[in-house]
């Protein structure tokens, strides 16, 4: 067996909100491997967005281990973080967020330039471009697009630097079936042809359906199905 | 890119563009306008000087080089002047303040016109030796004068006789006799304009007037036009000091109320580009060259808008002021106003890229 991709060994994370701790993560342990697909259901309020946000270097850790790609994110600074969204996450929210005042052309371009990766688009980022059904839309603002079309412009960003892991918080909580299916196929897809590891937060079980494996976040703590 | 993004986010906003530059170029424009005038009426003065055509000035003693002169040279030196070696014409000025920092010039019409080549007069004739005066087409313009109006001066009504070419010592002069009269100022003089046969004897001129005359300021025309400058006029160094102040504050507060609200308003997309990996410098950088942006929008419209000033000026009160357009200025108005906007985004910016990724992002 490789190592994994994300290795998390009793992760807490206490947020203190006023005079009462809340004490999201209560020991969470988890190990993804390189190309899974993963889904993490569970109740609302159990700590699965406060998880990813971890995973995903917005906010720190309190105790525990936590190792992506390699990196352990208990030892990182604000900085070091910051690169590791950079170059090692990407996210996808429910609420699509792209920049409102950007075309999704410039919405994929910034997150590059960001990343500072310059020079063409890769042969591969294209076809994922192609299967994602946006290559007419790139000079549309994102108010000229559907719910499903912004969140399909949504994951192209966030893998367009090509993550070790991508972080999809609820993708399909805001759209429709049709468009549910659509994006969650794309998933698959992203999963299958290039093998990227995905872990997925959703409420859904037809949506869970989709992931190779299922975990269940309660009480800030992660079950096997 | 982030360039793009800068630009769109100022196009998408785009009265608050539109007036927070309008705002930055304000002090761009008060900044030129007022050295626009301080130089432009320097200047005008110093090519109505020359225009006398005169090589030496006497001045009466005690007066600083530019400022009014009081009439208290005795009349009798412009014939001693004449007599002296190399000196081929001399002729006395009355110059008799109105009030602020307007005057009248009271001169000997003969003797001005033989020294300074002659005057062109677009509409009447000099006046006679009667209560009558001419006037420069910029005076009669602002004052809305013609040949055969009557001005009041001193509190007697005087005849428009002629309206001359402007450039030639004053915008208005009076017959010098009459003047001293009504002024109670008969046999003095305000001025005393020397024109030499030689000029390159100048120096040795002044030289030999300045020991008869040792309390008199003497001058060669050319020293007298190099003191036509912003820095022999402290209360102009001062004002433009004063203005170059409000500008920076206005820079800086017009910037930091329109940078201030526009993170509050972005604190999405701040969210956003942190969760893509944009670092303090990154977001610091998007808010500073927005800024920069703004500055430089703004110090076109500043400079556009000098010239509107310059137009005014030249079509409502062309007497009163002219407005030179100094280039030299363009780059110093606008780096003092960008200054104060920098300041301005200052708090802005650093807020901005502390701000926390997750907290925008769970705003709704
Ligand atoms: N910044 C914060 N400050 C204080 N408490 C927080 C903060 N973020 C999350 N929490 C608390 O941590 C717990 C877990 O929240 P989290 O958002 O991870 O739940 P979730 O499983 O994603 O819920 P949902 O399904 O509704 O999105 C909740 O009790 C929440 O109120
Ligand atoms: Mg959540």
């Amino acid at each position: 067996m490789t190592k994994p991709i994300i290795g998390i060994r009793d992760l807490r994370k206490t947020f203190r909100s006023g005079e009462v701790d809340v004490h999201a993560l209560r020991g969470v342990d988890l190990a993804v491997e390189r190309g899974e697909f993963l889904a993490v259901v569970g109740p609302s309020g159990s700590g699965k967005s406060t998880l990813f946000h971890i995973l995903g270097g917005l906010t720190p850790p309190t105790a525990g281990t936590v190792m992506i790609d390699g990196q352990d994110l208990m030892k990182m600074s604000d900085s070091d973080r910051t690169r590791l969204r950079k170059t090692s996450v990407g996210f996808v929210f429910q609420k699509y967020n792209l920049l409102p005042t950007l075309t999704v052309g410039d919405n994929i371009k910034i997150a590059r330039d960001i990343a500072h990766v310059k020079g063409p688009l890769d042969k591969q980022f294209l076809e994922v471009l192609d299967a994602l059904g946006i290559t007419d839309k790139m000079d549309r603002k994102p108010r000229q697009l559907s719910g499903g079309e912004q969140q399909r412009v949504a994951i192209a960003r966030s893998i367009v630097n090509h993550p070790a892991i991508l972080l999809a918080d609820e993708p399909t909580g805001n759209l429709d079936t049709e468009n549910s299916t659509a994006v969650l196929g794309l998933l698959r897809d992203l999963n299958k042809r290039l093998g990227q590891t995905i872990l997925m937060i959703t409420h859904n079980p037809d949506a869970a359906a989709y992931a190779d494996r299922v975990v269940h976040m309660r009480d800030g703590q992660l079950h096997a199905a | 890119m982030v360039y793009k993004l800068v630009w769109e986010n100022l196009k998408h906003r785009p009265v608050r563009t539109l007036l927070s530059s309008l705002a930055i170029g304000l002090g761009v424009t008060m900044m030129l306008t007022l050295v626009g005038v301080g130089e432009g009426m320097l200047r005008e003065q110093e090519a109505r000087t020359r225009g006398v055509g005169a090589d030496i000035i006497i001045r009466p003693s005690g007066s600083s080089v530019i400022g009014i002169a009081p009439p208290n040279i005795n009349e009798k030196l412009v014939a001693w002047v004449l007599e002296q070696p190399h000196v081929a014409q001399s002729t006395g000025v009355v110059i008799y303040p109105l009030g602020g920092v307007s005057t009248v010039h009271g001169v000997d019409f003969e003797e001005l016109t033989k020294m300074s080549g002659g005057f062109t007069f677009l509409s009447g004739r000099p006046f006679k030796d009667a209560q009558e005066a001419i006037i420069d087409e910029y005076f009669a313009k602002e004052k809305k004068l013609k040949a055969g109006s009557t001005v009041k001066i001193l509190n007697r009504d005087w005849i428009v006789s002629g309206i001359f070419r402007g450039g030639k010592l004053t915008r208005m002069m009076l017959p010098k006799k009459i003047l001293q009269d009504v002024t109670a100022t008969t046999g003095k003089v305000s001025v005393i304009y020397v024109k030499l046969d030689d000029l390159s004897k100048s120096a040795e001129v002044i030289t030999h007037l300045k020991k008869t005359l040792p309390d008199y300021p003497i001058y060669s025309m050319d020293e007298l036009a190099s003191q036509f400058s912003v820095n022999s006029v402290p209360e102009l160094k001062t004002f433009i000091g004063v203005v170059i102040s409000l500008s920076v504050l206005f820079g800086f507060l017009v910037v930091f109320l329109a940078m201030y609200t526009a993170i509050l308003e972005r604190t999405r997309e701040i969210g956003i580009l942190k969760a893509l990996g944009a670092g303090q410098g990154y977001v610091l950088g998007i808010l500073l060259r927005e800024t920069i942006l703004l500055a430089v929008i703004g110090s076109a419209f500043g400079i556009g808008m000098s010239y509107v000033t310059q137009w005014m000026i030249a079509t409502f009160i062309p007497a009163s002021m002219t407005q030179a357009i100094v280039y030299e200025w363009w780059p110093i108005a606008s780096g003092i106003t960008l200054g104060g906007a920098l300041l301005g985004v200052f708090y802005p910016a650093i807020k901005a890229s502390r701000q926390d990724a997750l907290e925008s992002l769970s705003y709704d």
